[in-house]
């Protein structure tokens, strides 16, 4: 079986988001970027798959600004086996709408015929939690979201879910989209010499108009603001002046 | 215009505080009608005819909606799709899990997440876990939307909308229900819990954060984590909260021996009360904190614990 695993690069998450002050959004220029956290719980799983013997090939997949090859440098040096970069801006600061998104990797998944797509289930950027269903949909495939487990066995894949108060199990059938939530597994960190390596897998590069996808958003980004401060709260000397101070706000 | 809006249920039951707070919301939008599906949904129905400003009601009943897989539901919401301008849900996990499906269906984006509605076409919604707020205009015919509930205030009970029984549409087959493990703890679910008790790396060791969670129970709170206790195997990852973890918006949330990370602050800078104890005087969290305890928390936390 062959697993794609979208990957999407993000502000790092350690990073502060400056809301520029015109409102026309975040700046991203010259800050670090990283891949999105969620993907990267997606690559661990694939590679985990591919270790038990359950999948053959990894092909990773962003598409976003030229410089998501990093990202899928990355995810190479995790252990994905190839790469597929789809140029679809030129402005770090455009975002890919996860419609669109969805229909590029529909023409990829038609063309790569996976028996899996793992996808993070939201970047940390547009916190959209989108583009795993979008493209489920679109292929006519089942879809399990938020995943904490994944079980496959045979054309089935058994898949637990962190939903509100617990966890839903559901068993769907293969081809499947899986998305990935936090408690699925911990990422391993890159090698030096798998670093290495990675310079050397395949990375092929696409643009958007090879899988004929307009890539123009749906939603027009009126603007863009620092959401309301905090007001300032004020320290405490002790315990009790804390108790009290919880009392007196009906906190406690 | 004309709003589908889908009802929280589960297990046959109304979530009536989820999907009251969606009807204000939607209300805005233009004639209410609220969807009710599930494989028992009539008492669901029922209840939300009730809610201040539904019109209508309708309700579909089938083996193949329980526990809303998304393949059947979305067939659902799709096949009814073509009388409404707006199709909306509280943004639940089950509404994540369904309206982008349905969304992609109908060619055209979902806006997730919305926190204010400005007119019809244009929404205001968090981004980069609420560190900004973004206003979006949508230009597509049909919009697709979640609404943070934490944002909207429930709308009253009073009305009397009409009910109609509609059947579910083809069942697409692709998935099956296996179970249900409603969280065994006998504390609150992180992300609705009314008080969360936090422990960031200054609380040293797996062991220490029995200190967090004793006085978790105390306040009869939720426990979480930052992602600096969960990285360095004091706590586990499902605890976490951030941007990479939960968000959470509680009444009074207290952290302990967290410095306060951007990412981190992210997730919990939304809570009414913010307490926050650590030694480091210069630590972040202090900036957002309500009441700021500079302390050892080996010493603070075992006295508020005996003195609450």
């Amino acid at each position: 079986m062959k697993v794609l695993v979208p990957v999407k690069r993000v502000i790092d998450y350690n990073v502060k988001v400056r809301v520029k002050a015109d409102g026309s959004g975040v700046d991203l220029a010259n800050v670090k970027m990283s891949m999105n956290p969620f993907d990267e719980i997606a690559v661990e799983q694939a590679i985990r798959l591919k270790e038990a013997g359950q999948a053959e090939e990894i092909v990773a997949v962003s598409i976003g600004v030229k410089q998501a090859q990093e990202t899928l440098r990355t995810a190479l040096a995790m252990g994905a086996d190839r790469a597929i970069l789809v140029v679809a801006s030129d402005d770090v600061h455009k975002d890919i709408e996860p419609l669109a998104v969805a229909k590029i990797l529909k023409a990829i998944v038609d063309e790569e015929q996976p028996g899996l797509v793992l996808c993070g289930k939201q970047a940390i950027d547009n916190d959209m939690n989108a583009t795993g269903q979008m493209l489920s949909a679109l292929m006519g495939w089942s879809q399990a979201t938020f995943a904490s487990d994944i079980a496959i066995e045979g054309d089935k894949a058994k898949v637990t879910r962190e939903v509100d108060g617990g966890l839903q199990t559901i068993e769907v059938t293969m081809p499947t989209v899986v998305t990935v939530d936090l408690r699925l597994n911990e990422p391993r960190y890159a090698s030096l010499p798998n670093i290495m390596k990675a310079k050397k897998k395949p990375l092929d590069e696409k643009t958007a108009e090879d899988y004929g996808v307009d890539v123009s958003n749906r939603l027009e980004i009126v603007k863009t603001v620092e959401p309301a401060e905090r007001a300032a709260g004020i320290k405490v000397g002790s315990v009790d002046e804390l108790v009290a101070k919880l009392k007196e706000a009906g906190a406690v | 215009m004309a709003v589908l809006l889908i009802a929280e249920i589960s297990d046959g039951e109304l979530s009536m505080d989820a999907t009251a707070k969606a009807v204000t919301a939607a209300k805005a939008l233009g004639d209410v009608t609220v969807l009710a599906a599930g494989s028992s949904a009539a008492a669901a129905g029922e209840a939300a005819s009730k809610i201040d400003g539904v019109s209508k009601v309708l309700v579909a009943e089938d083996p193949m909606l329980g526990h809303r897989l998304a393949e059947a539901t979305a067939a659902l919401i799709v096949s009814l799709a073509g009388d409404y301008d707006h199709i909306v849900a509280p943004a639940t996990t089950d509404a994540k899990n369904v309206m982008p499906r349905v969304a992609a269906l109908l060619d055209v984006m979902v806006i997730s997440d919305v926190s204010g509605v400005v007119d019809a076409d244009t929404f205001e919604r968090p981004i980069y876990a609420g560190n900004a707020v973004q206003t979006v205009k949508s230009n597509d015919a049909k919009k697709v939307i979640t609404f943070r509930t934490s944002t909207f205030d429930a709308a009253g009970e009073g009305g009397s909308a009409s009910v109609e029984t509609i059947s579910a549409a083809e069942n697409p087959g692709l998935s099956t229900w296996v179970e249900d493990k409603v969280a065994e703890s006998d504390r609150p679910e992180l992300t609705s819990a009314g008080v969360v008790v936090s422990g960031g790396r200054g609380v040293g060791s797996e062991e220490d954060f029995a200190l967090i969670e004793k006085l978790a129970d105390k306040l009869g709170a939720a426990v979480g984590a930052s992602r600096a206790a969960v990285d360095s195997g004091y706590a586990p990852n499902d605890w976490q909260v951030g941007q990479t973890g939960k968000v959470v918006a509680p009444d009074l949330y207290v952290a302990v021996g967290i410095s306060g990370a951007i990412q981190h602050l992210a997730g919990m800078k939304d809570s009414k009360i913010i307490v926050a104890i650590n030694k480091d005087e210069e630590s972040p969290i202090f900036q957002v904190a309500d009441y700021g305890l500079v302390a050892d928390l080996f010493d603070a936390v075992p006295e508020l614990i005996e003195k609450l």
